[in-house]
């Protein structure tokens, strides 16, 4: 994207800045690093953008609740004989949505107040954990896009790969019986097994054949629904005998990720699990001639191939590693919250992991953090639609909302009046069907 | 380096062609190994007309196995034919078509040898036409978009719009037509929405595609639960009845297929006709075409690149809005929440498959409603092939199809890059 932007590439620092900052007395200095804080945030740096995206985002979001909601539609048909009513009850109505998606995300003032009184302290913790519990799977798939994008390739398929990866789980946690350890570990690891195989057969077919890894995932991505139902609705596969229905039998108790407290679903081991590989990944990308490899192919394949690199088998190695960590997400999952699988249990991880990685911006750490505002949202989201039946849905408009600002960095300078066009994109991004 | 096959325009790798030549010696093995030697005794019986037709054509019958056995050796011939003969390019795609016949009349008859309820092939091709409306018109909204240089893989959200605005419009005015035209409308909002993030603001096609159909999932669902759960009077389910063209609707096996159903049907044609002719053989296609290959040139010679790109992108808008339109008061009426689930990504492989060509893109997506009608035809008799298998039929061909088994495909050279004047 930053490419293509128009305008001049940032000048390296502030260039306004009349006298060296080395040398100066204090009071300069600190004038100066105030000046970097504000020209930072006048000019937009990614993160400015990153919040202004999420503050326009709610807002509209808020928009859309207040103005779907029919007491307020009421009140505003007779807006100008109170409009000081019809404006309270639009405010009410969005920010009453707000609060409590606040307080099924992140605290609930409650139960605060009732620890104060004899009540659970682990009970503060429940909005959090769900947070962290809704946030892993997007952890994982948003990794999955994130890498692929470093290298330059759009993996629309972590949703096909989360089903190999979650089919793969299933059936090693049901079907085997090894020791209490080491069960979960062969799990977890045919998990990313079966990912990686739909993620290398894409990079496969690109390095081999030229065959865009675009309209290759999507399809899979049918593919693989299509061929978890039939081995769901196939007694001697993975359906769960004597059942007519798409569901594969219980896990072996010691398949399961350990969760921490309380009644399920809480926070489990795949939460660290998902640590863990953003911390690998952002060690390879950042450490390791691989993820250098990687990193040139995404930003210039020409240049990388004129280096000397192989450019076809970074395609192949990272739709491996993609398709991995999109399996590893699938496993994450059937071992954690749901300990069965089903029809539809992939649910909108694989495309959420699309809007995860660019809204992080393609980088572990970046990617973590939008897991977990999402992961905020989906568990605000649901308790949400409990306390005042506004549907859960908003959490995905939201999500579409904020993508789409980030996506365009000039409409939000524009909106919020920033001064300078300068790029914010992310790094690389694949552009068009031709390579 | 593919690239570079292309640009130095050999005719066919040898390597291609013999794997051409083996994919159609081993469907001719599949034809004859599987469908042929596992039928069951007895006539398979096919029916030809619709019970409401005034013309009786009568049934076929014919021997299962023996036909299978027959098609398979026929296509091994092709096979064999194709491998040791270089093909013009009009021959190789009568060969593919012909094979892929052959196998579908296999298949047929292995499902339908012995069976007491005949295959009905008038229903079979008349459910086929009406699944691929929406399929065709995504389709040709993809053609329209990225000939001119705008990648659309926001045509499911486009649907989906279409549907959701086509059913409420409907329903709460009670008029069908308006539906459509609100439908339609829907689509090319979406459509304007775009082409401004992707023109005006540079943002990356593929990923705002994706970002556009999230949102428009989010949106209808959002508004599915708030307002229409509530209101089942703006969900009614109003839809469009049939319109048999006089004359031409009574040829028997042709006119129930063709010129039996809704408008959404001879929309459909029109469309088809008009992005074609319009798109390679007008004054304005050519623009269009330039501004998708060569925007800098295009500039050069004095056409507007940017409003070009604008109207074509809201035009292909307006027509998976149809489309979309068609999901709700084309066929079952009501909306329900995700009901477009990845058509329009069947659309947009479809145009991939067609080689951004709207005739190509119509066969392509008219296959694919073909692999979806047989599936649920298949699905009603006791067929030992599982149906989900069947259903992935459509997904290993466009990928067959992208790893260059039936040709390379390319598309617009200037397809997802913004034109910045310098």
């Amino acid at each position: 994207m930053s490419a293509e932007q128009p305008g001049s590439p940032a000048p390296p620092g502030p260039p306004e800045t009349p006298g060296p900052a080395a040398g100066g007395p204090p009071a300069r200095r600190t004038a100066t690093l105030n000046h970097t804080i504000v020209s930072a945030i006048v000019e937009g740096s990614p993160a400015v953008v990153t919040f202004l995206a999420i503050l326009a985002a709610v807002v509209l979001g808020g928009l859309l609740i207040a103005f779907s909601d029919p007491t307020v539609l009421h009140a505003w048909s007779t807006f100008f004989s109170d409009p000081v009513n019809a404006l309270t009850l639009a405010w009410d109505a969005a920010s009453g949505a707000y609060v409590a998606m606040f307080e099924g995300a992140i605290v609930n003032p409650h139960t605060v107040a009732a620890a104060f009184h004899g009540g659970s302290v682990g009970a503060i913790f429940y909005p959090l954990s769900q947070t962290a519990s809704n946030a892993t799977p997007l952890i994982l798939t948003g990794l999955s896009v994130a890498i692929a994008f470093r290298a330059g390739l759009f993996n629309i398929g972590a949703a096909g790969q989360w089903v190999g990866g979650a089919i793969v789980a299933t059936y090693l946690g049901f079907a085997i019986n090894l020791p209490p350890v080491v069960h979960l570990i062969v799990c977890l690891l045919g998990g990313f097994a079966g990912g990686a195989v739909i993620g290398w057969l894409v990079g496969e077919l690109k390095a081999r054949t030229g065959a865009h890894e675009v309209i290759v995932t999507i399809m899979l991505n049918y593919i693989m629904y299509n061929l978890l139902s039939f081995l769901l609705s196939t007694p001697t596969a993975l359906q769960q005998p004597g059942q007519s229905n798409l569901i594969s039998p219980n896990l072996a108790a010691d398949a399961r990720l350990p969760h921490a407290g309380g009644p399920p679903p809480q926070v489990d081991l795949g939460f660290l699990v998902g640590i863990a590989a953003a911390v690998g990944l952002w060690w390879l990308l950042s450490r390791s001639t691989v993820g250098f490899q990687f990193r040139a192919v995404g930003a210039n394949p020409s240049a990388a191939r004129s280096a000397g690199m192989d450019v076809e088998r970074s395609w192949v190695r990272v739709m491996l590693l993609a398709g991995g960590l999109a399996g590893l997400g699938g496993a994450a999952v059937i071992l954690g919250p749901l300990q069965q699988l089903t029809f539809n249990s992939y649910g909108t991880y694989g495309f959420d992991g699309i809007t995860v990685a660019l809204l992080g911006r393609a980088s572990p750490l970046g990617v973590v953090l939008a897991a977990l505002l999402f992961g905020a949202l989906h568990a605000g989201g649901t308790n949400m639609e409990a306390a005042t039946q506004v549907p859960s849905d908003i959490v995905e408009v939201l999500q579409g909302l904020i993508v789409l600002f980030v996506a365009a960095p000039p409409l939000i300078r524009a909106i919020f009046r920033l001064r300078r066009a300068r790029a914010a994109g992310l790094e690389a991004v694949p552009k068009g069907w031709n390579p | 380096m593919t690239a570079l096959a292309a640009a130095t325009g050999t005719p066919i790798s040898i390597n291609r062609r013999m794997v051409a030549a083996g994919t159609f010696i081993l469907f001719g093995l599949i034809d004859i190994f599987v469908f042929g030697l596992f039928a069951h005794p007895g006539d398979a019986t096919f029916t030809l007309s619709v019970s409401s037709s005034a013309v009786h054509v009568p049934s076929i019958h014919v021997p299962a196995a023996t036909v299978a056995y027959t098609l398979g050796a026929a296509s091994i011939v092709i096979g064999l034919f194709a491998a040791f003969v270089d093909l013009s390019k009009g021959v190789r795609r009568l060969n593919i078509t012909l094979v892929l016949l052959f196998f579908v009349v296999s298949l047929l008859c292995w499902a339908y040898a012995g069976s007491a309820i005949p295959l009905n092939v008038v229903n079979l091709l008349q459910s086929t036409m009406n699944l691929s409306i929406p399929l065709v018109l995504g389709a040709l909204a993809g053609c329209m978009c990225e000939r001119s240089g705008v990648i659309n893989i926001a045509i499911e959200g486009q649907l989906l719009l279409g549907a959701f605005a086509a059913a409420v419009v409907a329903s709460a005015f009670g008029i069908l037509w308006l539906g459509l035209i609100t439908g339609s409308l829907a689509g090319g909002v979406l459509g304007a929405l775009l082409a401004v993030f992707s023109i005006q603001f540079l943002a990356d096609q593929i990923i705002l595609g994706v970002v556009l159909n999230v949102l428009a999932a989010g949106l209808t669902g959002y508004l599915n639960d708030r307002i229409l759960v509530s209101h089942p009077d703006l969900n009614s389910g109003l839809t469009f009845s049939a319109v048999k063209i006089p004359g031409l609707g009574d040829i028997p096996i042709i006119g129930p297929i063709f010129f039996d159903s809704t408008v959404f049907l001879y929309i459909m044609y029109l469309m088809i006709i008009l992005v074609q002719v319009g798109l390679f053989s007008t004054r304005w296609g050519l623009r269009v075409r330039a501004v998708g290959e060569h925007p800098t040139a295009a500039d050069t010679v004095g056409i507007r690149v940017l409003a070009t790109r604008y109207r074509n992108v809201i035009l292909g808008g307006l027509i998976a809005g149809i489309g979309g339109a068609y999901l709700t008061v084309g066929s079952v009426g009501t909306f329900t929440k995700d009901m477009s689930s990845g058509l329009g990504y069947i659309a947009l492989a479809a145009m991939i498959f067609g080689r951004w060509t709207p005739l190509g893109a119509t066969a392509a997506a008219l296959l694919f409603g073909f692999a979806n009608s047989l599936q649920a035809t298949l699905s009603t008799i006791n067929v030992p092939i599982p149906s989900y298998i069947l259903l992935t039929a459509p997904y290993v061909a466009t990928i067959i199809a992208v790893a260059g088994l039936v040709g390379r495909v390319r598309a617009p050279a200037a397809d997802g890059k913004p034109y910045v004047k310098v």
